[in-house]
C-alpha cells in the first residue's frame, strides 16, 4: 500500500501547469496543497461525477491533458463512466483511482466488495486498452512519468492509504471562487 | 402537417401539428451544439437520435445513464463548447441531483432535451393522466429550473433561444419534447 500523498507528489511531478487536474473528495485535500493551480477542477458535485465532468472536459479542450484522481468509492457510484469513456475514447484523458477501500469522506466505512473487487479489471472489461495498478510506491514512481506519455485513455489503480488527519474546508471545493477561477485559467490559455 | 388528437378518455386535449425531426436537428446545429449526449429515449429515438447518429456534427456521445450526461455537459460548458443531454423523463428524474448539484447550485448552462415517454398527444404535460409525466414541471419549478414544452412544429423556434439563454445567464434549461418528431 502507496501513501496516498507521496502518491500525490509522484503524479504532480509530472504534472505542467497547463494540466487539467480533478482531484476527488479526500484526495483533493490533499492534491490541493501539493499543487495549488486554477486548473484544478475541483466543482464536480458528489456521488461519483469527476470522471464524466472530465470526460466533457477531455472533449472540449482535446489540446489539454485532463488528470482524474478518483475514489474507489466516487468510482462505485459511477461504473458505467468506465464504458462511456472507453467508448468516447479521448486520447487526453487519464483517470487515476485512489483504492483505499472506504467512503473515506463518509466516516471510513468499507466500501461494498472492499479487497473484492478489481477496479484495473473492471476498466479493461470496459475497453480501456492501457490499464494499470499499483501498490508499491518506488515501482509508481519509476513508471508514472511515462504513463502520463501515453495516449489515452489511460486508467491506473492505485493501492493507498490515507496520510492522516485532514481539515476540510468544502469551499475550498465548491465555492464559486474555484469554478471561476477554472474558467478564467482555461479561458486563457 | 397532420393535426393529430389525444384519444385518451378523461383527458382534455386538444388538435396539434405533427413535429419534424429534421427541423429539430436544425435548430440544434444553429444553436451552436457541438455535442449530443444521449441515453436513448423512445419519444425520440426515430426523429431525433437514429438521424443524429448519421452526423459527424454535431458529435454523439453514447452514455450509460443520465447523470454522466449532466457532468460532461458541465466539463463541456468550462471549455467554450455547447453540449445537449438528450434523454427521457425518466433519465430526468433519476438525475436530479446531479441536475441539483452541477447545474442549479453551480448555475452551469447544463441545456437537456427530454422526450415524454407516454405523454398523450395534445394533452400538456400537467394534464397527463401518467403519473410519470405530470410531475415534470412541477418538478422543475421547484428547482427553479427553465423549460419549455415543444409539442408541436410552431414550437421549434423555442429551442435555439431558449438554448442561447442558458448559455448567456449560465444557468440549466429543459425542452420537453411532448410527442415523436417524424
Amino acid at each position: 500500500m502507496m501513501d496516498r500523498k507521496k502518491t500525490l507528489a509522484a503524479i504532480a511531478r509530472h504534472v505542467t501547469d497547463a494540466d487539467i487536474v480533478l482531484p476527488v473528495y479526500s484526495t483533493a485535500f490533499d492534491w490541493i496543497d501539493i499543487r495549488p493551480n486554477p486548473l484544478n477542477y475541483l466543482s464536480h458535485g458528489a456521488m461519483g461525477l469527476a470522471s464524466s465532468h472530465a470526460l466533457g472536459l477531455a472533449l472540449g479542450r482535446p489540446d489539454k491533458k485532463v488528470i482524474v484522481l478518483d475514489g474507489d468509492g466516487s468510482l462505485l457510484m459511477n461504473l458505467g463512466t468506465l464504458v462511456s469513456t472507453a467508448e468516447a475514447a479521448p486520447k487526453n484523458l487519464f483517470h487515476f483511482v485512489c483504492e483505499n477501500g472506504t467512503y473515506e469522506a463518509n466516516g471510513g466505512h468499507p466500501i461494498p466488495g472492499r479487497g473484492a473487487v478489481s477496479f484495473a479489471g473492471m476498466a479493461r472489461s470496459a475497453g480501456y486498452k492501457s490499464v494499470y495498478e499499483f501498490s508499491d510506491l518506488k515501482i509508481f514512481e519509476q513508471q508514472v512519468g511515462a504513463i502520463l506519455a501515453e495516449q489515452g485513455p489511460v486508467f491506473v489503480c492505485l493501492k493507498i492509504v490515507s496520510s492522516g488527519d485532514q481539515e476540510r474546508d468544502y469551499s475550498r471545493l465548491h465555492g464559486p471562487h474555484v469554478r471561476k477561477a477554472f474558467k478564467d485559467a482555461l479561458g486563457a490559455g | 402537417m397532420e393535426m393529430l388528437a389525444s384519444a385518451s378518455a378523461g383527458v382534455a386535449s386538444r388538435a396539434v401539428a405533427g413535429l419534424s425531426g429534421e427541423s429539430i436537428i436544425r435548430e440544434i446545429k444553429a444553436s451552436g451544439i457541438q455535442f449530443v449526449i444521449s441515453v436513448p429515449d423512445i419519444t425520440t429515438s426515430e426523429g431525433l437520435l437514429r438521424p443524429l447518429a448519421k452526423l459527424t456534427d454535431p458529435g454523439l456521445i453514447r452514455i450509460c445513464k443520465e447523470d454522466e450526461g449532466v457532468a460532461i455537459c458541465a466539463g463541456l460548458s468550462f471549455t467554450g463548447k455547447r453540449g445537449l443531454l438528450l434523454i427521457q423523463q425518466t433519465g430526468l428524474l433519476d438525475s436530479i441531483n446531479a441536475i441539483r448539484g452541477n447545474a442549479v447550485e453551480y448555475q452551469l448552462p447544463i441545456c437537456m432535451m427530454v422526450g415524454l415517454l407516454e405523454k398523450e398527444v395534445g394533452v400538456m404535460p400537467r394534464q397527463s393522466k401518467r403519473y410519470g409525466v405530470r410531475i415534470v414541471e412541477p418538478i422543475l419549478e421547484a428547482m427553479g429550473i427553465d423549460y419549455h414544452n415543444v409539442e408541436e412544429q410552431g414550437d421549434v423556434t423555442k429551442i435555439r433561444p431558449a438554448i442561447d439563454t442558458a448559455y448567456a445567464d449560465s444557468k440549466p434549461v429543459v425542452l420537453l419534447i411532448g410527442q415523436r418528431p417524424s
